[in-house]
């Protein structure tokens, strides 16, 4: 085994513990922050495959804005911080048996595909994979109506927001 | 020789010789290498920032027309120290009905979130942690580890005031987060570079200071406003919630909220020198002088770079000590409706004119640059002017509207 | 490249143990005796009305939600900041139109009054 798979079982571990808790947990910020604690396991994944941009974003974005925007949102609407009802329904285990059934499946079936004994192809170290992002983002042949329809997309997002805060204030 | 003019590899160089004359494997030797150079480095920064308090201290009390610690030591030196012994031995009370982790995660996550900076601090092109090619955006991660640390301490106290002032804090944070990404776009695009390093020698001829004044500028500003400094300090505005986020904390703990600003201060004059006074260089070209090239020494160049930092810190207490506290409304409304468009025209014109200008020699691109930041700054001051000649004109009032603002601001 | 992305892992385990360290010192040396008055809220000295966990002005949910699009959309940029040197002046415009269109929603949000403190 080598150094590198210890550390993704390691942080594959926290990701599903974190992830566990977020929905066992009773105390709503400390659902938020095992939240937190998942997603920064995913910039780990993030980092450790090489992608040391998208770590950082997965940091800034997801830590530093939406896990806010969660603590926020809780913080604000919520009077009870606690969770008092059932976290289960009597009828919880056949859900349950169902998920793993799933999974079992996909499991085979992935692990029937050829990508799992490829290895993956190395990357030349000369390659400035951000510069090619940043390129290929706004070149015509690229990916530039995607990225104009994306800003689009956030402007709505806004304007959603927007809207439904200034319903309430009517 | 060679010790000189690259001791960290040199020492790397001869402890892996070491390690793998031990018979480790070359991974395991290179891990315990990063292991003791990163534990020396987080050492230097927190050694610096006992210092820090004293360096404060001292500053805050001739602003203030004072003489501050001179008892314990020659100029009070060894006064920080004391401090810290004291901060030790103080009972650590944890308040009834606190979250109990949480609340002793509130500030080792505040301080850490400073320290992590540390690791991309470039001291000297030989001297530094690691040249990470996202640094920048590094920066601004390791400042969402710190807003997460607030909420978290402000939270875990169970106190109205701490999350009240945890609340203003993040609110001032995230809300100065964008203008201070917008001009960290700025270098990097003067630099076309996000490497630390690489802007660093991007700006061995011309500072970025030069280049762009108004996101020095507005750098500056959110930098202040991501400390929670005076002008922006509603987090802890004494007077109205008296210590804000860290209200609770006793001890050590309230030692770590506080040694962690300073640090945090500094370690933000730091990153001012780097993106803006050409960090460790930037003496426009005096290194490549056959006379001035001691200048390339590393340990000159960590010198050069620390007085800088210190200046940046300096102006940071500067501001500090002699503005009044800023109000919540006022404070957010000068983000969203001054300080980021601002910086987005900024950058707009920074980005067109690097192509624009792009063909003319240096001295040209330089002059053309630092024009056009004249321009706007003009255009600013006098879309301002016109706007307070519109307010006096129409006789807003500003006084009932700030009473009720202020008793509906919490 | 990934010993860049080792340092910083490592960095980050000791950048979190070095400030536990004079935790647990103070831990050790520290007095402890607390009492229900010593633990008690500060609130000023007057006694805490009420759970400490109340609701807060929603006003600061909309400027995280004002500050998530604008977070998001300077992500987008930097990949385009750094590619900048090498492309033509139209593309560069492009980003520019980027950034126009998210001023647009920053001045709906001002026209909406929603970037008052009320």
């Amino acid at each position: 085994m080598t150094a590198d798979k210890i550390v993704f079982l390691l942080c594959a571990a926290l990701i599903i513990s974190s992830a566990l808790m977020v929905v066992t947990t009773r105390k709503l910020i400390h659902a938020a922050l095992w939240l937190v604690a998942a997603l920064f396991g995913v910039a780990i994944l993030y980092a450790i495959l090489q992608a040391g941009f998208l770590a950082v974003v997965q940091v800034v974005v997801y830590i530093g804005a939406i896990a806010i925007l969660f603590i926020f949102a809780v913080m604000l609407t919520r009077k009870e911080m606690l969770d008092k009802g059932a976290q289960t329904r009597s009828n919880w285990w056949l859900p349950a048996v169902l998920g793993v059934l799933i999974l079992v499946g996909l499991v085979f079936l992935i692990l029937g595909q050829p990508i799992f004994s490829r290895t993956a192809a190395q990357i030349p170290v000369e390659v400035d994979t951000l510069r090619n992002l940043g390129t290929a983002l706004v070149s015509q042949d690229g990916f530039v109506l995607p990225f104009e329809v994306a800003s689009v997309l956030l402007l709505a997002a806004l304007v959603g927001a927007v809207y439904i805060a200034s319903g309430n204030n009517n | 020789m060679d010790f000189l003019n690259d001791p960290l590899n040199f020492i790397a160089g001869w402890m892996r010789g070491l390690l793998t004359g031990w018979g480790l494997a070359d991974g395991l030797a290179t891990v315990i290498i990063y292991f003791i150079g990163i534990t020396v480095l987080i050492i230097f920064a927190m050694t610096l920032d006992i210092i820090l308090v004293w360096v404060e201290r001292k500053v805050v009390a001739r602003f203030q027309d004072r003489l501050g610690p001179n008892r314990i030591g020659p100029f009070g030196l060894i006064q920080p120290f004391a401090d810290i012994i004291k901060l030790i031995i103080k009972e650590d009370i944890t308040p009834a009905g606190a979250d109990k982790l949480l609340y002793n995660l509130g500030p080792v996550l505040a301080i850490a979130s400073v320290i992590f900076l540390w690791a991309i601090l470039p001291l000297s092109a030989k001297i530094f942690g690691v040249d990470l090619n996202v640094a920048v955006l590094y920066l601004v991660a390791a400042g969402s580890l710190g807003t997460l640390s607030i909420i978290v301490g402000g939270w875990a106290s169970n106190n109205k005031y701490a999350l009240l002032g945890a609340f203003r804090m993040v609110a001032n944070m995230i809300s100065y987060e964008i203008p201070m990404v917008v001009v960290l776009l700025i270098p990097t695009i003067l630099a076309n570079s996000m490497s630390v390093q690489g802007i660093t020698q991007a700006q061995s001829g011309m500072w970025f200071a030069i280049l762009s004044p108004l996101g020095l500028v507005i750098f500056l500003i959110s930098a202040i406003a991501e400390l929670g400094r005076s002008p922006f300090d509603l987090n802890e505005a004494e007077s109205e919630i008296v210590a804000g986020f860290h209200i609770e904390y006793t001890g050590m703990k309230f030692g770590l909220f506080y040694a962690g600003e300073l640090l945090h201060a500094f370690t933000f004059g730091g990153f001012i020198a780097v993106l803006f006074f050409g960090g460790y260089g930037g003496f426009f070209g005096l290194e490549k002088i056959g006379f001035f090239s001691w200048l390339n020494n590393p340990f000159i160049q960590a010198m050069v770079f620390l007085a800088k930092a210190m200046f940046g810190y300096w102006v940071i207490m500067w501001i500090k000590y002699s503005m009044p506290r800023i109000r919540i409304d006022h404070m957010l409304a000068f983000n969203w409706k001054f300080l980021t468009p601002l910086a987005l025209v900024v950058l707009v014109n920074t980005a067109i004119l690097s192509k624009v200008l792009g063909g003319l020699p240096n001295w040209g691109y330089d002059l053309g640059m630092f024009l056009s930041n004249i321009l706007i700054s003009v255009i600013t001051v006098e879309i301002l002017r016109a706007y307070g000649r519109k307010q006096r004109k129409t006789g807003v009032k500003l006084t009932p509207r700030g009473v009720q603002n202020q008793e509906q601001a919490v | 490249m990934q010993n860049d992305w080792l340092y910083v892992g490592i960095f980050l385990v000791i950048g979190i143990i070095v400030p536990i360290v004079p935790l647990v010192f103070s831990r050790l040396v520290a007095p402890r005796k607390p009492n229900p008055i010593k633990q008690s809220t500060y609130e000023c000295g007057i006694e805490t009305v009420g759970d400490s966990w109340v609701q807060f002005k929603a006003q600061y949910y909309i400027f995280a939600l004002v500050f998530l699009v604008f977070d998001v959309e300077t992500v987008f940029l930097f990949p385009w900041a750094l590619s900048l040197k090498q492309l033509p002046l139209f593309v560069v415009l492009e980003g520019v139109l980027f950034i126009a269109i998210l001023v647009a929603g920053l001045v709906f949000t001002w026209r909406k009054g929603l970037l008052e403190w009320a």
